[in-house]
């Protein structure tokens, strides 16, 4: 079952294109299309502090952007904390009025690696103080800029260049760290997951998170045809898959309320998502047979939580 | 990347860029193999593959149809996978007919 | 009317960035530097500086921070010591590419290992080359006024580059002084508002920061440095117009008792104070000897320092700071390669003293002048490290 919006809504939203064509991520690039998409909903009065990561790297080739709003790369590990700076910095020039008082929206905007890893620090920080941002994690499920590096975000039993299978390795012998249950233990007004493959989810999620007054986090799968290995046709599939086999579930947590933003029912197997999925290949069904339990596992603690 | 190189005088402070979204000048239409072709007898006018085109690469016409920006549109494929009626097909460059 | 108030040095510093109006403070503690983030925390809570505190999570998050709003177009500041400077180093040198006027009072300590609180130059050292205008104080006043001419300097359209203060910690930092607090009209007609070159604002969207490739990347690399060199002009300013405010005149190298002097001492930072104290008292005993204070570290100010040091026959260069397995303390190092080219260049002696806190007295200032003539011209060795237990 597809998402429960009607198929005339894409006529409704903007044409406005804050993410510039021409920028140079691959064909099918999930990441690329979350970012498209985010930025509709955010709109022009937004300020964007960007990671270094696949969307740095395509989007800002020096004298290049694909940017139509304000936005700055600093380094690796402090988009939250360079976030954090641009709100302080309006903050004050608009009480001391030397800004007109509006309604900026800061965001700050990592990849996996740039969020649950090298980031997580400055994203709990940021966090813990309040500051009036969004932010927003493009998840991959690895360091896929790089070359297609593990991450703490990698899921189990997935290659990668740097948890490559072998005699003595299934590939990613972790599970996922799940940055949202990090971000919600946080206690902020507004956590959610979203994925590109359900646009209207995504975007009311990107424009609720932007609007709430306090700190916000948005994980959003980010399928990658390159570092997950399928045909980049597929990417909107894949991300489908995800959610409807209860991998990726699509919730939100407002000021600490569980929902589901999108059911979908009985789940499909796991095995449906996996072997679309070259980096995935190399699993024998009793792997599979585990990560179909962890995945039920999760989803029922996620539903109690819902239900509470 | 070899075009117009910029001398050290000509670069701003900070190397800021002040020309947003100038990216648009770079031809990532070149890199397609295959094209994506509309038949407009099947197309709805949905515009569900102008939201999933990763490059926003694709537009609307005056009679309300859809089709792919070809200085942009990388190939992928998506829109032909995600089209509802199947209107959208990926035909190979050097193969495909005008539409 | 300008009045003198006994206070700490860091309370003095503080109040400089309260005068200065700061917008955006960010900042983590680390000894010595606590007392003037404490300061401005307590003026922020009271009112007195209306600014945003943001009490980070990490060093490297305050300088991110202070980036982030200065970008906005926020005045901004911060101060670290030591394991903080180097832990933010890598945006340090960010700050300064992307041009953007942060202020930053380092209150100089040794950096790790051993783990040492007290005061040496290693960390500003560090940072040598990372792009930003580095001024050595030599005393609290030297602070307290460092902070306006920072802003002012760094916020000239014709710098637009990041100004780092070094003061001594605990040496100065945990000092009482009395400093001549400067009236609030004064320094509002000294320093203006920030009015940013560039900023992060919807209404003229830019970007920032983006990654150049091989091709472009020297040009980046030239233009920055020719900013920093042609930031000198614009730091004589700023000095010029102070001094004609307070009557305190700044020059990038100062010289004292230089007449007739046949061996100079040449020191940065709170050594300076003492060696003239030594040279006072040397002078009084009959000997030809001089002081030559840098306080411009950054740009280097090649020309004046060759002027200072004209006709004298050795230098006695104090450095604060070990280079490992190097020609010298850093400070004598740049100093030989400022004189290489020059056809009588006087014999430079050097050494390095007051490592992690370990006091110099005007008395081993004497012992160094008198062990340099002893070695001067073959030297033994390129350095020695003064006083060190076998």
């Amino acid at each position: 079952m597809r998402e429960r919006f009607g198929v005339y809504v894409p006529k409704v939203v903007t044409r406005e294109e804050y993410f510039a064509p021409g920028h140079r991520a691959c064909q099918g690039c999930g990441e690329a299309l979350a970012v498209r998409l985010a930025q509709k909903a955010l709109g022009r009065d937004t300020i964007v502090a960007c990671a270094t990561g696949c969307m740095e790297i395509v989007s800002s080739p020096f004298p290049y952007t694909s940017w139509r709003i304000p936005w700055i790369h600093v380094a690796f590990e402090n988009a939250a904390a360079v976030a954090s700076g641009i709100e302080a910095g309006l903050k004050a020039l608009m009480r001391k009025g030397r800004l007109p008082s509006k309604r900026i929206f800061c965001v700050g905007m990592a990849g996996d690696g740039g969020t649950s890893d090298i980031g997580i620090q400055a994203l709990s920080g940021a966090l813990e103080r309040g500051h009036d941002f969004l932010y927003i994690c493009l998840d991959n499920e690895a360091y896929m800029n790089t070359g297609i590096q593990r991450s703490s975000a990698t899921p189990f039993g997935a290659a990668t260049t740097t948890s490559p299978p072998g005699k003595f390795s299934w590939g990613q012998m972790t599970w996922k760290k799940n940055m949202a249950e990090i971000a919600a233990a946080h206690d902020i007004p507004y956590v959610a997951t979203a994925c590109p493959s359900y646009p209207f989810d995504l975007m009311e999620k990107v424009r609720k998170g932007a609007e709430v007054h306090g700190p916000a986090y948005i994980h959003i799968l980010s399928p990658c045809p390159t570092g997950w290995r399928f045909p980049p046709n597929l990417s909107i599939r894949v991300g489908r898959l995800a959610v409807e086999t209860g991998v990726f579930p699509l919730y939100e947590v407002v000021n600490g309320k569980y929902r589901l933003t999108l059911d979908p029912g009985e789940l499909r197997p796991v095995k449906e998502y996996l072997k679309v999925q070259g980096r995935f290949r190399h699993l024998p069904d009793e792997v599979i047979e585990q990560i179909q339990e962890r995945v039920r596992r999760e989803y029922e603690r996620l539903l109690r939580k819902t239900r509470s | 990347m070899g075009e117009g190189l910029l001398g050290w005088k000509e670069i701003k402070p900070g190397c800021v860029i002040t020309e947003a979204g100038n990216a648009s000048e770079y031809r990532t239409g070149d890199w397609r193999s295959d094209r994506p072709i509309w038949d407009k007898s099947k197309c709805v006018k949905c515009g569900i593959c102008y939201i999933f085109c990763p490059e926003a690469a694709i537009e609307e016409d005056e009679e309300g149809y859809f089709y792919a920006n070809l200085y942009y549109c990388k190939g992928c494929g998506i829109c032909a996978t995600e089209c509802w009626t199947g209107a959208i097909t990926m035909v190979e460059e050097g193969k495909a007919e005008d539409g | 009317m300008a009045k003198r108030v006994g206070m700490e040095v860091s309370i003095a510093a503080a109040e400089a960035v309260k005068q200065a109006n700061a917008d955006v403070v960010a900042a983590y503690p680390i000894t010595p530097q606590t007392h003037i983030v404490e300061h401005i925390s307590e003026l922020v809570a009271d009112g007195e500086l209306d600014a945003e505190f943001v009490p980070v999570e990490s060093e490297h998050s305050a300088m991110s921070v202070c980036v982030g709003a200065s970008a906005a177009g926020a005045r901004a500041f911060t101060c670290t010591s030591s394991q903080g400077l180097i832990l933010m180093s890598e945006i340090v040198w960010i700050a300064a590419s992307l041009r953007l006027p942060v202020v930053m009072i380092v209150a100089n300590r040794s950096l790790s290992g051993p783990l040492s609180i007290w005061n040496d130059h290693s960390d500003a050292m560090m940072l040598r080359d990372c792009g930003w205008i580095q001024i050595f104080a030599q005393n609290g006043q030297e602070v307290y006024d460092g902070v306006f001419n920072a802003f002012r300097i760094a916020e000239d359209h014709r710098v637009l580059l990041p100004v780092m203060i070094h003061m001594d910690g605990f040496i100065l930092t945990h000092v009482i002084e009395s400093i001549e607090v400067v009236d609030q009209e004064v320094v509002d007609r000294y320093l203006p508002p920030y009015k940013p070159l560039y900023r992060l604002h919807p209404d003229d969207p830019v970007t920032m920061g983006a990654f150049a490739m091989p091709p472009l990347y020297t040009e980046t690399q030239m233009a920055q440095n020719e900013a920093l060199k042609a930031s000198y002009g614009p730091i004589l300013e700023a000095w010029e117009e102070w001094g004609e405010l307070t009557g305190r005149h700044y020059r990038p190298v100062e010289t004292y008792k230089m007449e007739g002097a046949e061996v100079a001492l040449i020191t940065m930072g709170s050594f300076s104070e003492t060696a003239s104290v030594a040279v006072d008292e040397m002078r009084e005993e009959g000997e030809a000897v001089g002081l030559v204070r840098i306080r411009l570290w950054r740009p280097f100010p090649f020309e004046e320092f060759r002027k200072s040091i004209r006709g004298i026959k050795t230098l006695v260069v104090v450095d604060r700071a070990i280079s490992f397995g190097g020609p010298g303390g850093p400070v004598a190092s740049e100093i030989r390669s400022a004189l290489y080219e020059e056809k009588d260049r006087p014999a430079v002696v050097n050494f390095i003293a007051g490592i992690a806190g370990r006091d110099v007295s005007p008395d081993d200032y004497k012992r160094m002048i008198r062990r340099a003539r002893e070695i001067a011209p073959v030297l033994p060795e390129a350095y020695e490290i003064y006083g060190v237990r076998e």
